[in-house]
C-alpha cells in the first residue's frame, strides 16, 4: 500500500452570511460566553445543508461538511461540483489560506497552491524581478529560483522583456511568465485550482501537458479543481464529487463525471409543454426533450465525437397520419444559426408512435466542437410551408458539449460553434 | 487506516494554542522577506527622476515647519542644540516609527488579496514592511548625520557625543520592535472590525505630541513631565539627542520601562497576529 500524502478528517468549514456590523459583535459576545462557561458554540450545529438558492433560516452556513478522505503519494486527484458545491472553499483550507472550523488535515511534504497565477505580481517590478517575488511567495528559496529561472524563461516564452515592467506585458505575456514560475514549483504537493481557465487555447492546452508531466515523471501528488471535465478526465485517474458541501461520491474517475453529469440534468426542461413562444397549429406538439448517454443516464452534457441519444416528446392530435410528419432537429448555436439538421423527410419517413409518445434519434458521434448548443424542433405536416406547420419551437433546450480528445493525442481539441469530423494527416 | 504514528510534517486544524508560533517556518521563508523588502524599496521610487532623494525631502520640509513653529513662533527650547538639528532627529525617529506603524497596522487589509490565494508565514509582511522602512530610515539618518556634521565641523555649536551614543543600534531596534509590535497588534485588531482604523491616523497625531518630537523632555516638568515619559517613545528620543547632542541627559528609569513596554508589546503582537492569521481571510 503506498503512502498517504494527505489526509482529511471529519473537515467542515462554517461560514457567516451577511455584513461585518454590530450584530457580529453580539455573535462574537455571545459565542465568547458560551465558550466561557464551557458550553458549545450557539451557532455551530452541523446539519443543515449548504443550498444557495433556498433561503435558510440561520445567518451561518457550512460550507464543507464533515469531509473525509485520503490522497496516495503519487495521486492525482480531481475534485469536481456545481459552483457553491464546496470546491473552492475545500481548496483553500487545504492551501491554509483560512483554517477549517472542525476536523484536521494532516500533509506530507510542502504544500504549494495554485489557486490563482501571479499572486503578487507587482506591476512596477521587472519580469526578472516578479519571477523572484513570485517564487517566493509560492514557497521557493532564492537558490531554487536561481537554478530554475532559464527554465522558466524559456517556458513563458518573453525572454526578450524580462527587464520591463510587467505593467507594459500583454495579458497574454502576464499570464504566460506567471504560469511559468508556478509549473516549476518544487513542492511535493500542488493544488490547482481553475487557473487553467485563463489564457488562449494554445496555453490552455500547454499548461494540462505540463501538468499532466509533473504528476508522471516527479511523482508529485496533485489535487485539481475544474469544471472542465475533459482535463479532469485527462488528467485525473480519480476524483471526488461534492455537492452542497459534503461528498457526493469518490472513485474512479469515469463514474464520478457520469454522476456529476446527472446531477446538473436533474430538474431541466420542464416547462417546455407550458411554452408559448411556438408557430404552427399546435395539432402535434412537442412536450419535452430529454438527452441519454451511452450507457442510457439522463444528462444535459455529452463530451464531443462521444454518443448522444435524443428524446423527444410530443402529444399528436387523433386525426393526424403519423406517417406523414416530417420532424427536423437542429443544433444552433447562441445566433440561433444552424449548426447541425436531422430532418426525418430526408432520412427516409418515420412513423411517429402515438402510444410511446417520444421518438428517438441516436447520433454514434456528436461531432460537435466544445460549445452551448440550442435545439430547435420542427414538426410539419405533409409539407413545408405556412399551411403545413405543426409546431416550431426555437431554443427548445440547450445541450452542453463538451472538449474531448478526437485526434487521441491526450489532450482537449479546441472548442468552437461547429463540426469536428475526424481526418488523418498524411505526408 | 489509522496512521496515528506517522509523522505529518503539516497539520491543519482548527484551533491552535495561543503560544504555538511557528518561528523554523518564518526562517525558511526570510528569502521571501529580503524580496519584499527590495521589492517595497524599488517600488517607491519607480519611474521617478530623483529617485531615493524624495526620501529627504520630507523630514527637510518638515524640519522647516517645526523650527518656525516651535522655535521661533512659540519659543520652546532645545536644551542649547541648533534648532534644525533638534527638530530633525525628533522627525527623523519619529517619521520611522509612524509610518512603520501605520503601514504594518493595515497588513491584513491591504495584502488581503495575496493572502486569499497563498499560504506563506502572514507575519513576514509586517516584518518586512519595518525593515523596508528601515531603509529609509537609513538615508534620512544620512541626512541628518551630514547637517550633524555641519554644525559640528562649521558651525561650532554647542553639541557633543556622550557614551549614550552606543546605545544608536539598541534604540533602532527598539523603534522598529515598537512599531512592529504596536502595528500587528491593531492589525489583528482591525480584520474584523475596521473601527479602530479611523482611531489610528488621529492617534498618531496626537502620540506625537505626547511624547518629545518637537521638544525637549526637560521643558516639561511635575507631573506632565512623568505622563511625557510614560510614552515609551520619549527615552528613544532623549537617548539619542543625549547621545549624538549632548542635551537633556540619559533617563535610566524611562530607558528600562521604554525596553519592557516595547518587550511586552511585541509578544502581545506576536500572540494575536499569530491566532488571528489562521482565519481573518472568513471576516476581513
Amino acid at each position: 500500500m503506498s503512502d498517504i500524502a494527505i489526509s482529511i478528517e471529519n473537515v467542515s468549514k462554517m461560514y457567516r452570511l451577511g455584513q461585518v456590523g454590530t450584530g457580529t459583535l453580539s455573535h462574537d459576545l455571545k459565542r465568547w460566553w458560551y465558550k466561557a462557561r464551557g458550553k458549545e458554540d450557539p451557532y455551530m450545529i452541523l446539519g443543515e445543508e449548504n443550498k444557495r438558492d433556498a433561503a435558510g433560516g440561520g445567518n451561518y452556513v457550512w460550507a464543507l461538511q464533515d469531509i473525509n478522505f485520503n490522497v496516495e503519494q503519487g495521486q492525482v486527484l480531481g475534485i469536481i461540483g456545481k459552483n457553491g458545491a464546496g470546491k473552492s472553499t475545500l481548496l483553500k483550507l487545504l492551501s491554509r489560506v483560512t483554517a477549517p472550523t472542525k476536523g484536521e488535515i494532516k500533509a506530507k511534504g510542502r504544500i504549494a497552491s495554485l489557486l490563482e497565477v501571479g499572486t503578487g505580481f507587482h506591476p512596477e517590478l521587472s519580469g526578472r524581478e516578479n519571477i523572484f517575488l513570485n517564487g517566493a511567495i509560492l514557497g521557493m528559496t532564492k537558490p531554487e529560483i536561481k537554478r530554475k529561472f532559464d527554465e522558466i524563461v524559456d517556458f513563458s516564452g518573453v525572454a526578450k522583456y524580462i527587464d520591463t515592467p510587467v505593467k507594459r506585458y500583454s495579458s497574454g505575456m502576464y499570464v504566460r511568465l506567471a504560469f511559468a514560475v508556478a509549473a516549476h514549483l518544487e513542492s511535493e504537493i500542488l493544488i490547482v485550482d481553475e487557473v487553467l481557465a485563463v489564457g488562449d487555447a494554445d496555453f490552455q492546452k500547454k499548461c494540462i501537458g505540463k501538468m499532466g508531466d509533473v504528476s508522471r515523471q516527479d511523482g508529485r501528488t496533485i489535487l485539481f479543481v475544474s469544471h472542465n471535465m475533459t482535463a479532469v478526465k485527462t488528467l485525473c485517474p480519480k476524483s471526488l464529487l461534492l455537492k452542497n458541501g459534503r461528498t457526493e461520491m469518490s472513485g474512479e474517475t469515469d463514474d464520478v463525471i457520469r454522476e456529476y453529469f446527472k446531477l446538473n440534468s436533474a430538474g431541466a426542461n420542464t416547462e417546455l409543454k407550458e411554452r408559448t413562444d411556438r408557430l404552427g397549429n399546435q395539432k402535434f406538439r412537442f412536450t419535452d426533450v430529454a438527452f441519454y448517454n451511452e450507457r442510457g443516464d439522463m444528462v444535459n452534457e455529452v463530451i464531443s465525437a462521444e454518443y448522444l441519444r435524443i428524446r423527444v416528446y410530443a402529444d399528436c392530435a387523433d386525426d393526424l397520419d403519423p406517417r406523414k410528419i416530417q420532424f427536423g432537429i437542429n443544433f444552433c448555436d447562441h445566433y440561433e444559426d444552424i449548426v447541425l439538421a436531422y430532418l426525418s423527410d430526408e432520412m427516409g419517413g418515420f412513423d411517429f408512435d402515438r402510444s410511446k409518445g417520444y421518438f428517438e434519434l441516436i447520433i454514434p458521434n456528436i461531432y460537435l466542437r466544445a460549445n452551448v448548443y440550442n435545439i430547435k424542433l420542427l414538426a410539419f405536416y405533409e409539407n413545408t410551408n405556412d399551411d403545413g406547420m405543426l409546431d416550431i419551437i426555437e431554443r427548445a433546450t440547450e445541450i452542453n458539449i463538451l472538449n474531448g480528445d478526437i485526434w487521441h493525442i491526450g489532450r482537449p481539441n479546441r472548442g468552437g460553434k461547429y463540426a469536428i469530423i475526424p481526418g488523418e494527416l498524411q505526408c | 487506516m489509522e496512521n496515528k504514528n506517522e509523522d505529518w510534517s503539516l497539520v491543519i486544524k482548527p484551533k491552535y494554542s495561543l503560544l504555538e508560533v511557528n518561528l523554523k517556518e518564518i526562517w525558511q521563508y526570510r528569502d521571501l522577506i529580503m524580496i519584499m523588502v527590495k521589492r517595497d524599496f524599488i517600488s517607491f521610487y519607480k519611474q521617478t527622476v530623483l529617485g531615493p532623494i524624495w526620501f529627504l525631502i520630507q523630514p527637510l520640509i518638515s524640519t522647516a515647519v517645526y523650527v518656525l513653529l516651535f522655535n521661533r513662533l512659540a519659543q520652546v527650547g532645545t536644551d542649547g542644540a541648533p534648532p534644525i538639528l533638534f527638530q530633525l532627529a525628533g522627525i527623523t525617529l519619529w517619521m520611522y516609527f509612524s509610518e512603520a506603524l501605520l503601514k504594518t497596522s493595515n497588513t491584513f487589509i491591504t495584502n488581503a488579496s495575496i493572502f486569499g490565494k497563498v499560504y506563506f508565514p502572514r507575519i513576514v509582511m509586517p516584518v518586512s514592511i519595518v525593515l523596508s522602512t528601515m531603509i529609509k530610515l537609513g538615508i534620512q539618518l544620512a541626512l541628518f548625520f551630514s547637517v550633524w556634521a555641519y554644525y559640528i565641523f562649521f558651525e561650532d555649536a554647542n553639541i557633543h557625543m556622550t557614551w549614550a551614543a552606543w546605545l544608536f543600534p539598541v534604540l533602532i531596534l527598539l523603534m522598529a520592535l515598537q512599531g512592529l509590535g504596536l502595528g500587528m497588534i491593531i492589525s489583528s485588531l482591525t480584520s474584523k472590525y475596521r473601527d479602530l482604523r479611523f482611531l489610528l491616523t488621529f492617534g498618531m497625531q496626537l502620540l506625537q505630541f505626547s511624547t518629545t518630537v518637537a521638544y525637549p523632555l526637560s521643558a516639561a516638568s511635575g507631573t506632565l513631565k512623568k505622563y511625557i515619559g510614560y510614552n515609551p517613545f520619549t527615552a528613544i528620543l532623549e537617548t539619542f539627542r543625549y547621545g549624538f547632542m549632548g542635551t537633556g541627559q540619559f533617563y535610566q528609569t524611562y530607558f528600562i520601562y521604554s525596553v519592557i513596554v516595547t518587550v511586552i508589546l511585541l509578544v502581545i503582537g506576536v500572540l494575536i497576529f499569530n491566532k488571528v492569521e489562521k482565519t481573518f481571510m472568513d471576516t476581513v
